[in-house]
């Protein structure tokens, strides 16, 4: 059970239990929908961009316990970052968990994410959430992501 | 079942030598991240016995060549390994005839081709397809097709609470428009198994042909196409122990007759030239290029291999372990199970509160326990309960008492996790 305490440690199953900016922002100016048919998660996520700065960002949703608590520490992350600075983050946690060019290093506080890689089914239940936000700051419209 | 069923039912069993089965099946016999292995997960795919890789293995060293073409030895062999299957399928299904045998990928391709074939030239506009809410994906899809080629109306059979078919409007479903009734035998989502021979013959009062998606059921109860008077019956081989890759239409002869052919190409014609074609007999008709010949040896070992266990036998001793993990698992606090009809089949599907079925999936193959964790292609199920997923445990008749054992472990250690 040793690689499965390491996936599901206290941090992943506190923000599950609890996650952060688990609500709507009303004036927001982004957002997305993202949804993985496979088992069913499906998440909105909420950005409100001041210029170029994330002033704000939240998801609502359900999904599994990896699904949400990437989503609510993403959030963490996130809020006060600008589009760069998001836009690094995303490549990061892509490259991490997919490990495709030649991987990279899950950063701060992402690293409790880092069991995920040694349960390949479960990789896009981490992603999900990054995925969502990426296109929904590429759009202004409201978009469906589909990982599988 | 009354008491009586059950208590002859259980006495069938205890002659049961579940040790010797094991052996028969090597993938079994492993560990799992540190944890014996506890294979629950049958209705997705079945296991393979020896005596089925065995014949695979053997076709491919001696008797290897293309079928009903070669003059030489090998070809009358593989001819005959593989028309052998073919009775032997029709046995196990009570058919009258191997004309009323058709090879297949499997049961997806079966339904496919009864509805591009039969049902697809015969259907107009405003005429009704119908099919039932515990579907599987299979038995929704190539209906869909029909309908949007043709015009025609997809109907559907609604469900209970507990995961049976509601039959009470059953009467006008069935009705002058109604071209096909495709049913599955058993839900692969919730075990139900459906009262297919009333419905056949409500159907069949009404001259309307009925198709029966029997994936679910071949493996745990015995069938005979005659018995239940349906026109079609498909199912898969690999969910009978068999290879993937490999299934069976059974069709009334007449009505296969009066199809024309699904997909053209070779050993479906007597001759060809660039004005005319004529087709060949049954049920090479259906069968164009080079089947799986393997497959089909394979398969038919499968069907020796439960007929020489008993498949009244498997049944009763599969239904004993159903039972059991049931009754365990109600007894659990936080976890519900999801079908809860009076006739089930193998399946086990259950929810455990605020834990995910695929967090459930991924902490149980930790501890060896292999489960489906999805909407299991039944994606109208989940919506009736207003849910995205199961966590779903299927026996076969080589799992144990202990393996439902280290199911109900697996779920206590879960919520002990989330807790």
């Amino acid at each position: 059970m040793s690689d499965l305490r390491d996936l599901y440690q206290q941090v992943i199953l506190d923000h599950k239990k609890n996650p952060r900016n688990f609500r709507e922002i009303e004036d927001c100016n982004h957002m997305a929908h993202g949804n993985n048919p496979l088992c069913g998660d499906a998440l909105v996520v909420y950005v409100k961009l001041n210029d170029d700065v994330i002033e704000d960002v939240s998801f609502q949703g359900s999904g599994c316990a990896i699904s949400v608590a990437s989503a609510s520490l993403m959030t963490e992350m996130l809020k006060g970052k600008t589009m760069e600075e998001a836009e690094t983050l995303y490549d990061n946690v892509h490259k991490a968990l997919t490990g495709e060019d030649g991987g990279a290093e899950l950063a701060g506080k992402l690293e409790v994410l880092g069991g995920v890689k040694e349960f390949p089914a479960r990789v896009k239940c981490a992603t999900l959430s990054w995925h969502t936000v990426h296109a929904a700051m590429d759009n202004e419209h409201d978009i469906s992501v589909t990982t599988e | 079942m009354t008491q009586t069923e059950l208590q002859t039912m259980a006495e069938s069993f205890s002659d049961f030598d579940i040790a010797a089965i094991r052996r028969d099946f090597p993938v079994l016999n492993q560990e799992v991240n540190g944890h014996p292995l506890a294979y629950l997960d049958n209705a997705a795919s079945s296991q393979k016995p020896v005596q089925v890789i065995e014949a695979v293995d053997a076709f491919y060293r001696h008797d290897n060549a293309n079928i009903h073409r070669g003059v030489h030895k090998l070809s009358q062999r593989a001819t005959d390994a593989y028309e052998g299957a073919r009775s032997k399928v029709r046995d196990f299904m009570g058919a009258k005839s191997d004309k009323e045998i058709v090879f297949v990928r499997g049961a997806t391709e079966a339904i496919n081709l009864v509805a591009q074939s039969f049902v697809r030239p015969q259907i107009k506009p405003g005429d009704e397809i119908l099919i039932s809410h515990t579907e599987h994906h299979a038995n929704i899809v190539p209906w869909q097709m029909v309908c949007e080629q043709t015009g025609a109306k997809l109907k559907v059979i609604p469900m209970t609470q507990s995961g049976e078919l509601d039959l009470s409007g059953l009467d006008d479903l069935l009705n002058e428009r109604t071209k096909i009734l495709a049913l599955g035998h058993v839900s692969n989502a919730l075990g139900t198994v459906n009262p297919i021979k009333d419905m056949i013959t409500k159907a069949k009062a009404k001259s309307i042909p009925v198709l029966i998606d029997g994936a679910q059921a071949v493996p745990h109860l015995q069938v005979d196409v005659q018995d239940l008077d349906c026109d079609f019956y498909v199912f898969s081989g690999h969910k009978m122990f068999a290879p993937t890759g490999i299934g069976a239409l059974y069709g009334r002869q007449e009505l296969l007759e009066a199809m024309p052919p699904y997909q053209g190409g070779g050993d479906m014609i007597l001759a060809v030239s660039f004005s005319h074609t004529e087709y060949n007999t049954l049920p090479y008709k259906f069968e164009a290029g080079t089947p799986h010949i393997a497959g089909a040896v394979g398969l038919g070992a499968a069907v020796d291999y439960m007929q020489s266990l008993g498949i009244d036998k498997l049944a009763a001793y599969e239904h004993h372990l159903l039972e059991i993990a049931t009754a365990e698992l109600e007894a659990l606090d936080g976890v519900s199970i999801i079908g809860t009809a009076k006739d089930k089949a193998s399946v086990l599907s259950f929810m455990i509160e605020d834990v995910h079925p695929h967090d459930i999936g991924t902490i149980f193959d930790q501890q060896g326990v292999a489960i489906r964790a999805g909407h299991h292609c039944a994606q109208p199920v989940m919506e009736f309960y207003g849910i995205a997923a199961t966590a779903r445990a299927s026996f076969a008749f080589y799992n144990t008492e202990q393996e439902v054992a280290a199911l109900v472990d697996a779920i206590k250690n879960t919520q002990e996790m989330f807790a």
